[in-house]
């Protein structure tokens, strides 16, 4: 009987943490993109909405925490099974194609090591940007906020870089999704002959939602839609 | 009267487990729709062998589909384009005259070529004999229908039991897993009664053996399923994770 450590360090345990890990983020991306959407709202939503996580204090932390150690493991076990598919297949086949029918192979499945690289590094700009960015301080109505508004409508209408940037990360995510949200049901043996095709069109469709959602707002504040909604004057 | 036609191949051909091997063109005339593709081949060989060339070894024993012996990767699809179908249940009559063949051996770093397009499939075999086995009581046989088994439980265990073992699941994975394979092997015993005293112990030990095989980790590209000559369901992966996880937890 191998020990708990031992059995999640096998092929399945480590399917299992890539799919519980992976689930957990994508509930993060829905609640971030939900969040980031208050750009749309009242002036100073998204402000208001900052403020409101940022009263949680220690409790932030630890869900910034927990959230850094799925995202860990996951790339991790990720990138282990990406080296372990170049050591289980050391010649390549001249020619090589998908069969289809039941096959759920595509460019998603077959990308999602080369598009977690990338949305990783990405995630480390982005934090580097946004989270970690100078914002003013601001008062409304005798409250104090962080103008985060104001940085994020900053950066993507003066930087051309940033915003298409971000419009490619954000297509690679959705392709990584695309595989990944089907992919993580699987691994958690919650797989039944009835839900799979279900299963799978749902994630694909929350894929794309989630990708254009976010791609939306710095396309829509690059071409000028954002500049008039911020608090401070555009730069 | 069968259509004739004149098919180019490409062919992998190795020495031994050694030489670095290379692909050979072949071009063959008068090839009729209605050969399978392992005639096909053995045609080619008489011209080979005709012509003082060394014919090419390639795996085939029932030629009939059920054996598991044939696996030849064939433009990049593992048994040919064909759905639930063997190489050797393949006929000429899926090509066109003047096509080009490109035939290669299952590649993964378990199944090291033996020679030309053979490969050793050990490796299954030792992941079945880490468990793939049920206790019996010796002495004379049961009566057949002393154990009362649900018959969409006995479908689903006969559906696993069907592998053939054939190693397409391993061939046509982007990363060579053999999870479809050991999934099926434990599938069929871990649903039965008969299956249920080993259970845990016939789990753990034949992901324990695919692992040290050097197989590689399913990603549920699920291209497994569609190459399968047998058309089992990644179902049998869904299984061996849920039958893993309540045996070592």
């Amino acid at each position: 009987m191998p020990s708990l450590s031992d059995a999640l360090k096998s092929q399945v345990g480590r399917k299992f943490l890539t799919g519980i890990t992976g689930l957990l983020l994508v509930f993060f991306i829905i609640f971030h993109l939900m969040g980031n959407l208050a750009i749309f709202g009242d002036p100073n939503a998204m402000n208001e909405y900052s403020k409101f996580l940022h009263g949680f204090g220690p409790l932030l932390w630890v869900a910034r925490i927990g959230l850094l150690i799925a995202l860990i493991l996951h790339a991790w076990i990720g990138i282990s099974i990406w080296w372990n598919k170049k050591k289980a297949r050391p010649q390549k086949y001249k020619v090589y194609s998908s069969k289809g029918g039941p096959s759920k192979q595509s460019l998603s499945s077959r990308s999602m090591a080369f598009t977690g690289v990338v949305l990783l590094v990405f995630l480390v700009i982005h934090i580097q940007t946004f989270a970690l960015g100078d914002t003013e301080t601001i008062t409304i109505a005798g409250e104090q906020y962080h103008d985060l508004k104001t940085l994020v409508i900053n950066t993507f209408a003066n930087s051309a870089l940033y915003t298409f940037g971000y419009t490619i990360v954000m297509i690679l995510l959705g392709t990584h999704l695309g595989h990944g949200i089907w992919s993580a049901f699987v691994s958690l043996t919650m797989r039944s002959k009835k839900t799979s095709a279900i299963v799978y069109s749902a994630g694909a469709i929350l894929a794309v939602v989630l990708a254009i959602g976010f791609l939306f707002i710095p396309l829509y504040i690059y071409f000028g839609g954002g500049c008039e909604a911020a608090l401070i004057s555009c730069n | 009267m069968a259509d004739l036609m004149t098919i180019h191949l490409k062919v992998w051909r190795q020495k031994n487990a050694n030489d670095s091997g290379r692909f050979e063109d072949y071009t063959l005339d008068e090839v009729n729709e209605h050969m399978s593709f392992l005639e096909m081949l053995d045609v080619l060989n008489e011209k080979l062998m005709m012509d003082d060339v060394e014919p090419i070894e390639f795996d085939y024993d029932c030629r009939e589909g059920i054996c598991g012996s044939c696996n030849l990767v064939i433009n990049g699809r593992a048994h040919g384009p064909k759905h639930k179908t063997a190489v050797c249940q393949l006929h000429m009559r899926n090509y066109n005259d003047g096509d080009t063949i490109v035939i290669e051996p299952p590649r993964a770093a378990s199944f090291p070529v033996i020679k030309d397009l053979v490969v050793d499939r050990s490796a299954f075999d030792r992941i079945i004999e880490a468990g793939g086995y049920v206790s019996v009581k010796t002495g004379s046989a049961p009566e057949a229908n002393l154990i009362p088994i649900a018959q969409d439980t006995v479908n689903e265990s006969f559906d696993f039991a069907t592998c053939i073992g054939c190693g397409a699941c391993v061939a046509a994975c982007p990363n060579s897993s053999a999870s479809l394979f050991t999934g099926a092997k434990l599938g069929h015993l871990n649903m039965l009664p008969q299956g249920q005293p080993e259970r845990e112990k016939r789990t753990i030990a034949m992901v324990e053996q695919m692992e040290k095989e050097g197989f590689g980790d399913c990603s549920n590209h699920a291209e497994c399923e569609a190459v399968c000559p047998v058309g089992i369901s990644i179902a049998a992966i869904a299984e061996m994770r849920k039958d893993y996880l309540k045996a070592v937890i």
